[in-house]
């Protein structure tokens, strides 16, 4: 672990954010190319979803910065050393098996935390949590089915589901670093049982193995990323730089 | 005495008036029948209008909010919008009037209440909204707009949207 002074509240509200926007973009990524109409539309969804509930967060980590920075200025005019996203929702698309397993690695993280967040002494997150708890259900169905029929599927989509878990597991660590104080946001220590819980119980439906990683990639949260994220917020974020002020 | 009942007339008023907006995506169903519309009330001269989103994502809440506003400002008030995230909207406050038009229109009204994670997927079986089938089979999990997931009806073999518990 890093020495570093504790995070702020606004840098929890930031990297809860960050893991959300991020993560809806690269579903966004999907959005005319996934394998068919429905799952087209299914992943197009989950990106409304994630980037609306980055929004809320978003808009309230500037009002309590209290420096006139709004939701756009977040979001689209930090640097890659400044995002603290964990880095399993930067990890590229890769092929579809590949996507709705880092989907379910992420609900199955997201389902107690907000569970949890009902709990939170800040009145925005509380709220917040009632929407997206429901919200999430949805996408940890949605993504555990796929990865069970995949999965257990035939032999070439058993691979790719074996291929993803392979490549995408060492990047679940840092989804249970904390990112702000505790009173604020779950301690996400204490909601990894349920995770491994969750993807123990699907795994053993998809036929797959969990793999045995003592020691998972960090750094996301300390603003250490892959250059994977670089490359993605130069298109996300050139728009709004090339045209500071740009509206349509 | 008189002036609050004069208060809650012009409150009435400009309820009935917002009350009437129609969801931009299901065009059917307005505001109210939705439950999305929590309350209007006047505060120093100015209808504020409760509005709830459906969906943290939902692309239309700022469109819905809009003719809101509009509607307050035709019908002769100042008005302003103030968006409701607690407690959040759920299905369970689509009213019963909103799950029939709902129906009439070809989108099957959500099953059972969103109370509990167990009851957010309990939807056993979809009545049809056309021939009234209770054979029909989901499709996608998600379907044209957030709040709809995709089914067929094995009877009448046509395709419908269901508006899911949430």
């Amino acid at each position: 672990m890093l020495d570093r002074p504790d995070p702020t509240t606004f840098d929890g509200f930031v990297a809860l954010a960050d893991d959300h926007l991020i993560l809806g973009h690269r579903l966004s990524e999907w959005c005319g190319h996934a394998p068919m109409l429905e799952e087209d539309l299914s992943l197009a969804n989950m990106a409304l979803d994630l980037i609306g509930q980055a929004r809320v967060l978003y808009a309230h980590a500037g009002e309590i910065e209290g420096a006139g920075r709004a939701e756009d200025d977040l979001a689209y005019l930090r640097d890659e050393r400044a995002f603290r996203n964990c880095l399993l929702v930067e990890r590229q698309n890769g092929d579809f098996a590949h996507t709705m397993l880092r989907q379910f690695y992420f609900a199955a993280a997201m389902a107690p935390y907000w569970a949890a967040a009902q709990a939170s002494s800040d009145e925005t997150l509380r709220a917040l949590a009632g929407k997206a708890r429901k919200e999430t259900a949805y996408h940890l169905r949605h993504s555990a089915e796929w990865v069970i029929r995949l999965g257990d599927g035939t032999e070439e989509s058993a691979v790719r589901m074996a291929d993803a878990v392979d490549s995408l597991h060492p990047y679940t660590g840092d989804l249970f670093e904390q990112e702000g104080p505790t009173e604020v946001f779950p301690e996400r220590t204490t909601l990894k049982r349920e995770w491994e819980e969750t993807v123990a119980r699907v795994f053993s439906e998809a036929g797959l193995t969990v793999p045995d990683l003592p020691y998972p990639q960090i750094g996301g949260r300390q603003g250490l990323h892959g250059e994977e994220l670089g490359h993605m917020l130069a298109q996300m974020q050139y728009l709004p730089r090339a045209h500071p002020g740009a509206r349509w | 005495m008189t002036l609050v009942a004069e208060v809650s007339l012009r409150e009435r008023r400009a309820w009935t008036a917002a009350a009437a907006v129609p969801d931009p995506e299901v065009p059917c169903v307005t505001v109210a029948d939705l439950g999305i519309l929590r309350a209007v009330r006047e505060v120093d001269g100015v209808m504020v209008a409760s509005v709830s989103p459906t969906y943290s994502g939902c692309p239309a809440v700022l469109a819905i909010e809009l003719a809101v506003e509009g509607a307050l400002l035709d019908a002769g008030f100042d008005a302003r919008v103030e968006r409701v995230m607690s407690p959040p909207w759920t299905t369970d406050w689509i009213t019963a009037e909103g799950r029939e038009k709902l129906r009439a229109y070809g989108i099957a009204p959500p099953v059972g209440s969103a109370g509990g994670k167990r009851a957010l997927f309990g939807e056993t079986s979809v009545p049809c909204p056309r021939c009234g089938a209770r054979e029909t089979e989901k499709l996608s999990e998600f379907g044209s707009t957030a709040c709809k997931a995709h089914y067929r009806c094995t009877a009448c073999l046509e395709p419908f949207d269901y508006f899911k518990c949430i």
